[in-house]
């Protein structure tokens, strides 16, 4: 197995399953994460990304399967794992009658620890998530990105070893985004160990020294980013777009054209190839036209649509 | 030092829980002091001059001899506490899922479902106790009050708070839409607090009427309250079976809660 950063194990999983009646959201699955290395679950919605999250964070007993989490039994020892958490869920759960710095203290208390440690703590935590000038604001009208940073800073309250980062910047614009992606990277380098979820394929890219790729409840494979799109997809992508009166013809036609592989989508054909340049040409000396074309690298995007037939973000 | 202050509270899961409460109670106190205060200055002022100046005209002999006021004052302390208990352990209980999310935030804490309900229930239960002085205090004060007993009341008016609060947040906590929440208080409070001897004696009522009325927490914990405002009226057998009733109600719904919590909590 592929190890991006220390050898002590984490979190193991063997066979891990959660099933709500008989529906199966997470169905037998393997995984080991390394301490210091940033693992994520890339998948869309209904993957089994947040179910596998919930369990690891101690707030849902497996239904079978073995999982252990710094040594220990999520079930049994729950609170003392989670002691060692930091948990940034999907939908902020900050107090909104409370001021973003008094959202850090009641946090603190949470784990026990003594006042003047939670506010040399809150102070610093501020300072990282670059919310200082905000600390007696109520955090009612902080906007999406900001409430996201402090959400962060709250899961750091306790200085944990690992992050859990259940969709970190879903519903955040492009700017805010990389704010967060830019605290994360640096909890990183301190050793912090992240591991988190998301279906957005620049995110697991920006962040993931390793992923999986979850559909349907299961793995359907791992590895690091680069070597996802080496093994799964071609050098280059030629994407095409016809007139939609031309599309299914079009679309017929590419079927025996020399690539590696083609993907016809509702609005685009793409076209896996070595050479996405020489490729255009040569359809278009075949007497088709496209209206655009666009010549890419191989992304996440084309690794997830291979393994599952399906969009990232449908 | 502050790093060496006490550990009991800190080490306290369930104290833990409950200075989360209390924080927020800090920012939002003001709303809340108002209907604290005013609502049994309202109720007293009503029932025990108001109704009461019309019940005193015909005679006492029914309520024991006392005045009106005299009469209802404890009621209304221990119907203001049921009604307490109940507003504390339905909205703000389903809120804590679902608007404010402190239990959800909580949850990937150090706390167990268990903690999060118990320092819930600590801190309605200060509430509770905030409330019930206030009403002894409005009662001394209109002069209802006919013994030094009722400071016992105090603590009885609590645990019929509690004895509400625990089983309605155990279910509160389960409950998928606040729907739930106006039938019980339009179907749960309001009879009982009609139909607990808070208002006329129970001896009013039909036979049948009287067993069922006899059966509810409510009415536990006014005749409790009337007997030790009046100094009056309850030996000690009595006082003990009125407080191991209320007393076994809490103790459900903290037993039932805790399963109901971890139900909803740990999916």
């Amino acid at each position: 197995m592929l190890r991006a950063s220390g050898t002590e194990v984490l979190v193991r999983a063997r066979g891990l399953t959660k099933k709500f009646g008989s529906f199966s959201a997470v169905d037998g699955i393997d995984f080991d994460l390394y301490r210091g290395e940033a693992f994520g679950f890339l998948g869309p919605n209904g993957a089994g990304k947040s179910s596998t999250m919930r369990m690891i964070g101690c707030v849902s007993p497996p239904t079978s399967g073995e999982l252990t989490i710094l040594g220990a039994d999520p079930v049994r020892d729950g609170s003392a794992i989670r002691a060692r958490l930091g948990v940034v869920p999907q939908d902020d759960t900050l107090d909104v009658e409370l001021t973003v710095r008094e959202n850090l203290l009641v946090y603190g208390r949470y784990f026990g620890l003594p006042r003047r440690v939670i506010r040399e703590r809150a102070d610093a935590l501020l300072e990282f998530v670059q919310l200082s000038d905000r600390a007696k604001d109520k955090v009612d009208p902080l906007s999406g990105g900001l409430k996201r940073r402090l959400t962060i800073a709250r899961s750091l309250i306790n200085e944990p070893e690992i992050l859990l980062l259940d969709e970190p910047t879903t519903g955040l614009d492009p700017q805010a985004r990389h704010v967060v992606w830019d605290r994360l990277f640096r909890l990183k380098q301190r050793g912090v160990t992240l591991i988190l979820t998301t279906h957005y394929m620049d995110e697991a890219e920006q962040l993931c020294d390793r992923l999986a790729v979850m559909d349907h409840g299961t793995f359907a494979a791992e590895g690091s980013p680069r070597d996802l799109i080496t093994q799964y997809c071609s050098p280059e992508v030629l994407e095409l777009r016809f007139d939609p009166e031309m599309h299914e013809a079009a679309a017929d036609k590419l079927k025996d054209f020399p690539a590696e592989r083609a993907e016809v989508l509702a609005d685009r054909i793409l076209l896996y190839v070595t050479d996405g340049d020489s490729a255009l040409a040569s359809v278009r000396a075949s007497g088709l036209d496209p209206l655009t074309s666009l010549v890419r690298r191989g992304t996440l995007e084309d690794v997830f649509l291979r393994l599952t037939g399906r969009r990232l973000e449908d | 030092m502050a790093a060496l202050a006490p550990s009991w509270p800190s080490s306290s899961m369930t104290f833990r829980a409950f200075q989360c409460w209390l924080t927020v109670y800090r920012r939002i106190w003001r709303s809340s002091v108002w209907s604290s205060v005013l609502g049994p200055v309202f109720y007293l002022g009503a029932m025990g001059f108001g109704l009461g100046s019309l019940v005193n005209k015909h005679g006492t002999a029914s309520l024991g001899g006392v005045s009106y006021l005299a009469f209802v004052a404890p009621a209304i302390l221990a119907s203001s506490a049921m009604n307490t208990g109940m507003q504390e352990a339905s909205w703000p209980v389903y809120g804590s899922l679902k608007w404010n999310k402190i239990y959800i935030g909580a949850q990937a804490s150090p706390l167990r479902p268990e903690d999060i309900f118990r320092g819930h229930l600590m801190f309605m239960t200060m509430r509770l106790a905030m409330n019930a002085a206030v009403t002894i205090a409005f009662m001394w004060a209109f002069g209802a009050v006919r013994s030094a007993w009722v400071l016992l009341a105090w603590p009885v008016a609590v645990l019929t708070g509690v004895a509400f609060a625990a089983p309605i947040a155990a279910w509160a906590v389960l409950a998928k839409n606040e729907l739930s929440f106006v039938y019980i208080f339009r179907f749960g409070m309001m009879p009982l607090m009609l139909f607990s001897g808070t208002f006329f004696p129970l001896s009013q009522l039909p036979g049948g009427l009287r067993l069922v009325a006899y059966a509810t927490p409510l009415w536990h914990g006014v005749a409790l309250c009337r007997a030790l405002s009046l100094g009056a009226g309850l030996g000690l057998p009595g006082a003990l079976g009125h407080v191991a009733y209320l007393a076994v109600l809490a103790a459900f719904g903290i037993w039932a809660a805790g399963r109901t919590y971890r139900r909803r909590l740990y999916v």
